[in-house]
């Protein structure tokens, strides 16, 4: 197993380009598993780690941009945590402080588990994905990125490289239901942000559907979204929950979101 | 070659003092060398290759193409285990390597010896095994009836109750007075408990050194080194003293390192291959290879005066030994034994029944068959208090076992016993006042999950009594030996195997013998088979009261020698024996002797949580404790094991449990199976009861275990009250409190 | 591969294959098993170090990661026979018993002091809740925290 370390960003898209079959690691905190385990074997590695054109989040035109480099760590100090508290909130919810200063939002985005801690928060905010390749590089609604479970539209020869996204400045919060109380994969999670300017309130959900998705009503209507993010999730049992409770937890949360942020 | 270092310090006070460790300062170190930790030169990775069938018959294993692969040095099976094919702790019923058939997941088939972990891993994945899968027993109830997964009934003829159900290990019927005596009020209820881990942090791990000469010396983790021995020497076709056992760093045990991991396996690939060879389980590999607690499924009837007094007690226990025996008949016995709690009760009929299925094998943890039981049993007693309107503490002090009366066996109690004393005392511990709103979401249920600032939260108290043995049981003739060598220069040194597991067993002995021997310079040689003889099983709250009885006599023993001999070097062992037990007659379960317990011990616990009802989600505000001790030895280790004890009982009443379908475990790992952190565990205040035990050295009761039975018990009285539902299984889990019954 | 790295304060040169952990070159290669193999998925802390002053799971670093980087295990905190005020705070509030979870609390804890001189129990709860224990149920644990804040 090679491992190839570039170091700049164009680098490590040729290598891609002339390795479809190598797989990225940033913070490493998905693909050790993996590795650690025998279960994945692949015949080559880029490692990001040394690219600084990933790192960190910047405001560019009234928009938000985050770095796929981003760590959950950053993404909870105070100046970043001001503008999009929601993605603080679940960063925080994100294994332990080591899994914090390692994982990225980026390799939330590339792993896409329905699980994925900073999915919600990211799509209550209509966040775009930004793709790179040697071909260019192109943009996605995020809900349109994420395909399945596990599964999002990246091309063999493509790296998510940021997000971008225009905050909202509403009221916004995330939640996220565990079996103990740290360090917990989500039963359910749930973000919820409510948005004046929009006249709307916008929910998302993990854990409970094949995909994280995103669910609108109108302001005037915003008592009705803890029914809209029950009827909207398809979760299943397994050895963490069952449907039935996750349903019920989603309705709960929102429930309690809606006030929380409405209050706010 | 790198093995545990002699343990040593001058510097450790006497009995009863409160006291640092000398292990501590390697371990903070990080130069503390655990099993996983050794090397040797031209040293081999061994790995093995497991079922993936609850049951089956193997048709055929093909080792070639791993035989042929890069770096491979050894490919064995069963065909290549040149003595007994099989072994256990208590009975031989678990093939070294399967030879014709599979009973559990994991089962080992084959292993392998290779240069590099990697080379290791490949080989085992190009083992060709033809299954022809059966049927799996997996449902406890029904294995009664089903095909005998051991024909040959390994377990009868050991002076058991003969049971000729199918796939009986023991079945066990303690009748005490008259079992159909009436109550005014009766309260029934059924109860069970999903399969808790020890998850210890060390995975399972050792070195296999050949000596050249057709022997071995295996380094492990173990809880019992003489025992490890007299299991691997007949499968290797070796004398005894051919397989010297030597202790490396254990990272805990808890019950799950009793039985053997990869101590033969290991060997026979050393000895076939000259080799050193080192064997480390990963997480995953560690969930199927040691036993867990058993799963129990319990129904009880407890019948009452109006006033209060608990007339008669029935129940019956039914526990799921997987695969093979391990220690599940004696898990048995103690799950019947300890139903009743410490109460005096004149009627009862106890039964338990452990059975064999294709489910993960299920042997001793940390309170061994009294967890189960303690769990129904005080349920049981909550539910008698709110049927007769009495408060659930007077309830349990008007029934309180004291000395002088009698266990259902029959046996009478003439040890220490402070029941009262510690209901008293844990009732009266202050419980903190209800924090006010808002807080960090990491003081309310849910954690830093941030799912309530405070919305669907409820408060609740619990309190519960923990009862258990103390050491062996049951005519089990139980030993400790110790080596004292006394230098002319006045230094000692002790020998000893018993079992440093995390526990402090080390401190214990120098504490004692320094008391003994009145000098500080005393140290501790490394405990391996070659040097000492047993010194039984770091178990069953045994090890602190054993070792101190066999360093207390041998330190005697040695002084008297050296007197006698006008001075110069002594060197003397010396075995001790606590008083003897008996067996319990298999018709009546009653006491055929004096006793068949050596003594017991009592914990209550009091405890606070918050339950978020509308989420499910908990928070153990705070636990408050009193525990019956004996003596402590050393106070500070004391406290340690209460508190550690207490978290694995919270870890099995709020989120512990191997899942498993079709005799598979769902969640082998650290991000599914969940134990306690941080921000999980509450404070707790301790209340040693310090009552010394007549028949043990310095009156020392062993700690370990009675918080572990308690705590499970006491949260759950506290979330029956915060929620109003009857939680008649653990761990809890969120569904039953959202959905569960009404009480 | 050949990589080359600094370990606790000295430049060190490692083999190793491409899908090796940091966790794992650090134990088998540098002969460095002060930090610990309890998981290898990241879920215990076990193996906690600082990468460039950074608390990480060593398990899910890629070894090669490591090229030119900056590595503090648990062997580099003391100073010779002098332990570190974190390792003698764990041995002296009896924060230690089967001590297997212990090397990778003593990073941690290393690495909140740094940052948090005086944290409040719910900062050093939160900071400590990656690293599992079986054995003390943390209350010692967290009585060593303060222990060694107090002596800073």
């Amino acid at each position: 197993m090679d491992v190839h370390t570039p170091r700049t960003l164009e680098e490590a898209l040729r290598l891609k380009a002339e390795l479809p079959e190598a797989r990225f690691v940033q913070g490493g905190t998905d693909l050790l598993v993996e590795l650690n385990f025998g279960r994945s074997r692949p015949e080559a590695l880029v490692n990001l780690a040394e690219l600084d054109e990933l790192r960190g989040w910047s405001r560019e035109d009234g928009e938000l941009r985050l770095g796929a480099g981003l760590t959950y760590t950053e993404a909870m100090r105070p100046e970043l945590a001001e503008l999009f508290p929601a993605l603080a909130e679940a960063s925080r919810t994100v294994g332990s402080p080591q899994i914090r200063n390692r994982g990225t939002i980026g390799g939330n985005l590339g792993t896409a588990s329905p699980a994925g801690d900073a999915l919600p928060p990211l799509l209550v905010e209509r966040a775009r994905v930004e793709l790179a390749s040697v071909r260019g590089v192109r943009t996605l609604p995020l809900d349109e990125f994420l395909l399945g479970v596990k599964r999002n539209a990246l091309e063999p020869d493509e790296l998510v490289t940021s997000v971008r996204l225009a905050p909202s400045g509403g009221a916004q919060t995330f939640m996220k239901v565990g079996p103990r109380n740290a360090m917990v994969i989500a039963i359910c999670s749930l973000a919820v942000v409510v948005d004046p300017e929009a006249g709307e309130v916008r929910a998302s959900f993990g854990s409970a559907a094949t995909t994280a998705q995103r669910i609108t009503v109108p302001l005037a209507e915003a008592g009705s979204l803890p029914e809209r993010v029950a009827d909207a999730a398809s979760p299943i049992d397994d050895v963490r929950a069952t449907a039935v409770y996750r349903r019920h937890a989603l309705r709960v949360l929102t429930g309690r979101a809606v006030e929380r942020c409405l209050r706010s | 070659m790198s093995v545990t270092a002699p343990r040593a310090t001058p510097r450790l006070g006497k009995v009863g003092e409160r006291l640092l460790r000398d292990d501590a300062i390697p371990k903070v170190k990080g130069a503390f060398d655990y099993s996983s930790d050794l090397s040797a030169p031209g040293m081999l990775w061994g790995a093995t290759l497991r079922s993936p069938h609850a049951h089956a018959r193997i048709l055929s294993i093909d080792l070639s193409r791993a035989l042929a692969r890069p770096g491979v040095h050894a490919v064995l099976t069963h065909a290549d285990v040149p003595g007994r094919k099989t072994y256990g702790l208590e009975f031989s019923d678990q093939p070294v390597l399967a030879v014709d058939r599979v009973r559990y997941v994991g089962e080992p088939v084959a292993v392998v010896a290779a240069d590099h972990p990697e080379r290791a891993r490949l080989a085992l994945a190009a083992i060709e095994v033809e299954y022809e899968p059966l049927d799996p027993v997996v449902d406890m109830e029904r294995a009664l009836e089903q095909e005998p997964l051991h024909p040959d009934r390994p377990t009868m003829g050991h002076g058991y109750l003969d049971d000729p159900r199918p796939n009986v290990v023991r079945h066990l019927v303690i009748r005490h007075g008259d079992p159909e005596s009436p109550g005014d009020v009766v309260v029934t209820g059924e109860y069970e408990v999903g399969i808790q881990d020890q998850a210890f942090l060390g995975p399972e791990s050792g070195l296999a050194v050949p000596d050249g000469e057709g022997g071995v010396d295996i380094h492990v983790a173990t809880q019992w080194l003489h025992v490890d021995r007299d299991q691997v020497a007949p499968c290797l076709a070796l004398r005894p003293e051919q397989v010297r056992i030597h202790l490396a760093g254990v990272g805990g045990a808890f019950g799950g390192r009793e039985d053997l991991s990869m101590q033969i396996h290991g060997a026979l690939l050393a000895l076939h291959t000259s080799r050193p060879v080192k064997m480390v389980y990963d997480r995953e590999e560690s969930f199927t290879g040691h036993v867990h607690r058993h799963p129990a499924r319990m129904w009880c009837e407890h019948r009452a005066t109006r006033e209060g007094r608990i007339t008669c007690v029935r129940m019956r226990i039914l526990l799921d030994g997987g695969a093979y025996a391990s220690s599940s008949t004696a898990v048995a016995s103690n799950a019947a034994s300890f139903a009743i709690g410490p109460y005096r009760v004149d009627n009862a009929l106890l039964e338990a029944t452990a059975v064999y299925t294709n489910n993960p094998p299920c042997g001793a943890m940390r309170g061994f068959g009294a967890v189960q039981t303690c769990f129904a049993g005080e349920a049981q007693i909550d539910r008698l208090a709110a049927e007769l309107r009495i408060d659930p503490v007077e309830l349990r002090l008007l029934n309180a076992l004291e000395p002088g009366d009698s266990l259902p066996t029959g046996q009478v109690l003439t040890g220490a016993l402070p029941t009262r004393e510690v209901i008293r005392r844990a009732s009266a511990l202050p419980i903190p006042a209800e924090e006010a709103l808002p807080r960090d979401p990491l003081r309310l249920p849910g954690g830093a999950g941030n799912t309530t600032h405070g919305e669907g939260v409820r408060r609740g108290v619990g309190f519960a009594l923990g009862f258990k043995n103390i050491c062996y049981s049951e005519g089990f003739d139980d030993l400790c030996t110790a080596r004292v060598v006394l230098r002319e220069d006045g230094s000692a040194v002790v020998h000893s195997a018993a079992a440093e597991v995390g526990q402090g067993v080390v401190g214990v002995m120098l504490q004692v013998a320094r008391t003994e021997l009145g000098t500080e310079d005393v140290t501790l040689a490394a405990s391996a088979t070659s040097s000492v003889g047993s010194a039984g099983s770091a178990s069953a709250s045994r090890m602190t009261w054993m070792a101190a009885g066999a360093v207390r006599d041998a330190c005697r023993a040695a002084l008297e020698e050296r007197a006698k001999q006008g001075g110069g070097e002594v060197d003397v062992e010396r075995v001790y024996r606590h008083p003897r037990t008996t067996p319990l007659d298999p018709e009546t379960g009653q006491i055929t002797g004096e006793r068949a317990h050596v003594a017991l011990a009592v914990a209550a616990m009091r405890v606070v949580v918050e339950v978020d009802v509308e989420l499910g989600l908990t928070r153990v505000v705070w636990v408050g404790t009193a525990q019956d001790v004996g003596r402590a030895v050393n106070p500070l280790a004391v406290e340690g094991q209460i508190e550690g004890g207490t978290a694995q009982g919270l870890g099995l009443a709020l989120m512990e449990e191997l899942v498993t379908r079709d005799g598979a475990i769902l969640n082998a790992s650290f991000t599914d199976y969940l134990i306690p952190t941080a921000l999980d565990m509450p404070p707790v205040d301790i209340e040693l009861i310090e009552e010394p035990e007549p028949d043990a050295p310095y009156g020392a009761k062993g700690v370990g275990e009675p918080p572990t039975v308690v705590s499970t018990a006491a949260i759950l009285s506290a979330l029956r009250d915060a929620t109003g539902r009857p939680l008649t299984r653990v761990p809890v889990r969120p569904d039953d409190i959202v959905f569960g019954p009404q009480a | 591969m050949r990589i080359s790295l600094s370990v606790n304060g000295e430049r060190r040169e490692a083999d190793l294959w491409g899908g090796e952990s940091l966790l794992t070159m650090l134990r088998d290669t540098l002969e460095l098993p002060g930090s610990k193999n309890a998981c290898e998925q990241g879920e215990c802390g076990s193996c906690s170090v600082l990468l460039d002053g950074e608390l990480v799971c060593s398990c899910l670093v890629l070894a090669a990661q490591a090229e030119g980087h900056d590595v503090v295990t648990v062997e580099g905190l003391a100073d010779g026979d002098e332990l570190h005020p974190v390792q003698r705070a764990f041995v002296e509030a009896g924060a230690v018993q089967c001590g297997f979870c212990t090397p990778g609390l003593v990073v941690a804890v290393t690495d909140l002091l740094a940052r948090t001189p005086h944290p409040s129990d719910d900062e050093i709860r939160e900071a400590l809740s990656g690293n599992l224990c079986r054995c003390t149920g943390y209350v010692k644990i967290f009585d060593a925290v303060h222990l060694a804040a107090e002596r800073r």
